[in-house]
């Protein structure tokens, strides 16, 4: 979900406290001795605090990677929750290191303010939950609902779009928070809940009865969200990437928590060596140690495992692969090589 | 301007000024800090005005009010906003958005102010009273609602009224076939005037001021005389009589469209169909119910105040000159009430007014939620829009304030 914000006058401070960092973001982090990451301020599956106040989500698992492979610990890393107003200007004057708070990538987003996506970590897009009661199987069949939304993001233009495409009528109640949204929804104020799929699973559970809810199989807009850092650290950026990479090709390469070092020494295959540190100076290029893959790896697993432990079908959100699948089993997830 | 005023100033002040030690003399140190506080601000003004416009460009922005004219993308709930302005995504602009937002915040703004004029009042004058169970409950009413928060009892109010709500393909009929409610909101008949129908309005139009002069005439006529003319039934029957019997001359020009309800066919096109009848959303009587409610517990202490400040003598004065008991209240005690009452009531309507931004939280598409939420999202112009929206806030609390200054002045003590 594009959560535009106002961002007038913070983020021209921020831009001017950009040009101001002389020393490079990883000299920077290595000095202070951990990753200072930027999530949200709740969102089950990706990043979201227990009692306890331990982090745990996809994002955050990002996080936790490129910490492990800086300090060869997943837990040299500190979280800023951050709303979806702050989270630019917090980036963009230097309060946090990465930004990893299911935020969309788009155009204007990377050239007009200051910032770079280092790649995609969720493909999302806009969905629909309607009550399973309502005996309704596609959203082509929304003819004359009542749909139930946030107000201050793309979700009421993308809705809009679709069903004047579709040449349907609809009545649009749109509220300034996700918690009013879901209580005017389970309450039976509209017949239908649209925001961004991992949303609507997240919300999901929030309902008096989860599984008397159903979410329609069309998606209506692109979200991928990513990781950002700052603009104008080219080496950041790219340890910041490569992590995420790294991550994905443990994946296609069966490298998981538990075996890597395993296979690290036992294998001759020259990619995994490359991967896991055992055959050129990968690390060192990125300015770390040349296990950096590694020490991610073994610190949160790869992409799959992640997934599975935090919005997988067996977690409260039952969000199958679907698209974030790799490219070789039906989704579109490809990271480049390492070589 | 500043420069004028300090020239000004200058000039009035020049002529005084002694040669002696300037810091030592009173009008020209006066001068000379009222010359740094200008500079001060000026050099403010500029630094704030600056640091926008730079920041702005820094981000590719520019300064306009050109996207006013462009269309807006987006679904608004259907409200009187929407009805009002004939809205349709794809074919209005973010101008109509912005009206849209304006004749939202009105409505609920006005209905507010009469609804919670009427509890305040009797609210006020039921604290006011011997009986017990009155009293008490005035007392209660007030006490609970002017201490909870105005954003909780708006959430309160909503989603007890959604959560007592049959469901959208269910109904509760008030008048059968006539009007009734469901989740989706409350259905009225809605007026359909026809041809002819502009003579009986006309008709009621030119009664007002008929029973206006004949009020006027029949003061006078007491002041020259003394002589108690009775105008109340005749004004009445003016105002109601003379408009019926044209509009049956007219041969009942006004029809009623009725809110239809169906049960049958495709089942998202069940319940009341859309666009026939009236349609009042839930979110808007919440937004009412919550306003009116929570400013009446504050206007029925001023009214309370009011009626205690007139000095008990007045009332004993009155009767002593036999006046009887609704002529003392009407001519002794309210007049002297009410000068107490409207200044603190003017501020109680100005709040109705800013508290019904409030109303964002739960759905209303007021000028907030629309234009400051949606749009301004789509649009990015944050320092226009704000403007623009802090414009009619301003305007509709300097009419209010504008209105109830002249009645003020209209009950105050005259005095010879």
């Amino acid at each position: 979900m594009i959560r535009r914000t106002i961002l007038s006058a913070a983020a021209g401070i921020a831009m001017f406290a950009t040009g101001a960092n002389a020393a490079t973001t990883l000299e920077a982090v290595k000095a202070k001795g951990f990753v200072q990451c930027g999530v949200s301020q709740g969102l089950p599956g990706f990043s979201n605090a227990d009692d306890s106040g331990n982090w745990t989500g996809i994002d955050v698992d990002l996080c936790r990677a490129v910490a492990a492979a800086i300090f060869g610990d997943g837990s040299k890393v500190k979280f800023s929750p951050l709303s979806a107003k702050q989270r630019f200007t917090a980036l963009g004057s230097g309060e946090i290191d990465i930004l990893s708070r299911n935020t969309t990538w788009t155009m204007t987003r990377d050239t007009q303010l200051g910032l770079n996506f280092a790649g995609v970590n969720y493909y999302d897009g806009q969905g629909m939950m309607v009550p399973a009661g309502l005996g309704v199987k596609s959203a082509t069949e929304l003819d004359g609902a009542n749909i139930c939304t946030n107000t201050g993001t793309t979700t009421e233009l993308n809705i809009t779009d679709y069903f004047r495409a579709n040449n349907m009528s609809f009545n649009l109640v749109a509220f300034e928070k996700a918690d009013e949204v879901v209580a005017a929804y389970d309450a039976g104020r509209c017949d239908v809940y649209t925001t961004d799929r991992s949303g609507l699973a997240a919300q999901r559970t929030k309902l008096t009865n989860p599984d008397a809810h159903l979410v329609l199989p069309e998606i209506i807009s692109k979200e991928p969200l990513g990781p950002v850092v700052r603009q104008g650290d080219d080496q950041w950026f790219n340890i910041v990437r490569w992590t995420l990479n790294a991550l994905i090709n443990a994946e296609e390469m069966g490298i998981t928590k538990a075996n890597a070092k395993s296979r690290l020494a036992g294998t001759e295959n020259p990619a995994i060596k490359r991967l896991l540190g055992g055959e050129g100076k990968f690390g060192e290029e990125l300015g770390l140690s040349n296990d950096w893959a590694l020490n991610a790896i073994t610190a949160v697993g790869n992409y799959g495992e992640s997934y599975e432990a935090n919005v997988g079908p067996n977690t409260p959100l039952k969000l199958d692969r679907g698209v974030n699948a790799l490219w070789n089993k039906g989704g579109i997830l490809y990271a480049a090589p390492i070589r | 301007m500043l420069i004028i005023w300090v020239i000004v100033l200058t000039s009035k002040q020049l002529t005084k000024i002694s040669k002696a030690n300037l810091l030592n003399d009173e009008n020209a140190r006066g001068i000379i800090f009222q010359a740094l506080l200008l500079c001060a601000i000026g050099v403010g003004l500029y630094w704030l005005i600056d640091n926008t416009v730079t920041n702005l460009d820094n981000q590719g922005k520019s300064l306009g009010f050109d996207f006013l004219s462009s269309t807006a993308g987006f679904q608004i709930s259907q409200t009187f906003g929407t009805w009002l302005l004939d809205y349709e995504v794809g074919q209005s602009t973010y101008w109509d958005v912005y009206l849209i937002g304006i004749a939202n915040t009105f409505l609920v703004a006005i209905l507010g102010i009469i609804a919670a004029t009427v509890i305040g009042f009797t609210m006020g004058i039921m604290r006011l009273s011997n009986n017990i169970i009155f009293k008490s409950f005035a007392t209660t009413y007030i006490e609970v609602l002017r201490n909870v928060p105005i954003l909780l009892q708006l959430f309160f109010w909503y989603f007890a009224v959604l959560r007592a709500m049959p469901s959208k393909r269910e109904k509760f009929e008030l008048i059968p076939d006539v009007a009734g409610l469901n989740i989706t909101g409350l259905y009225l008949p809605a007026p359909v005037p026809e041809q002819g129908f502009g003579v009986v309005f006309l008709a009621l139009l030119f009664n007002v001021p008929l029973v206006f002069f004949l009020r006027l005439w029949a003061k006078r006529k007491q002041e020259q005389t003394g002589q108690f003319i009775p105008i109340f039934w005749l004004s009445a029957a003016i105002l109601i009589l003379i408009p019926t019997v044209v509009y049956f001359v007219m041969g009942s020009p006004l029809s009623w469209e009725f809110p239809e309800f169906k049960d049958t066919g495709p089942m998202l096109r069940r319940g009341y169909q859309s666009g026939l009848g009236m349609l009042v959303v839930p979110e808007m009587l919440a937004v009412w119910f919550a306003l009116s409610l929570y400013t009446a517990a504050f206007i029925a202490e001023i009214v309370r105040a009011g009626i205690l400040a007139v000095s008990k003598g007045q009332t004993e004065a009155a009767s002593a000159l036999g006046l009887r008991p609704n002529f003392t209240l009407r001519l002794v005690v309210i007049p002297q009430a009410l000068r107490v009452i409207i200044p603190p009531l003017t501020s109680q309507y100005l709040n109705i007014t800013k508290n019904s931004s409030l109303a964002v939280a739960i759905a209303y598409p007021e000028l907030v939620s629309v234009f400051a939420g949606t749009a301004l999202n789509q649009v990015g112009k944050e320092i226009e829009m704000i403007f623009m929206m802090m414009m009619v806030y301003l305007t509709f609390s300097l009419l209010t304030a504008a209105f109830m200054n002249w009645y003020n002045s209209k009950v105050k003590l005259i005095e010879r």
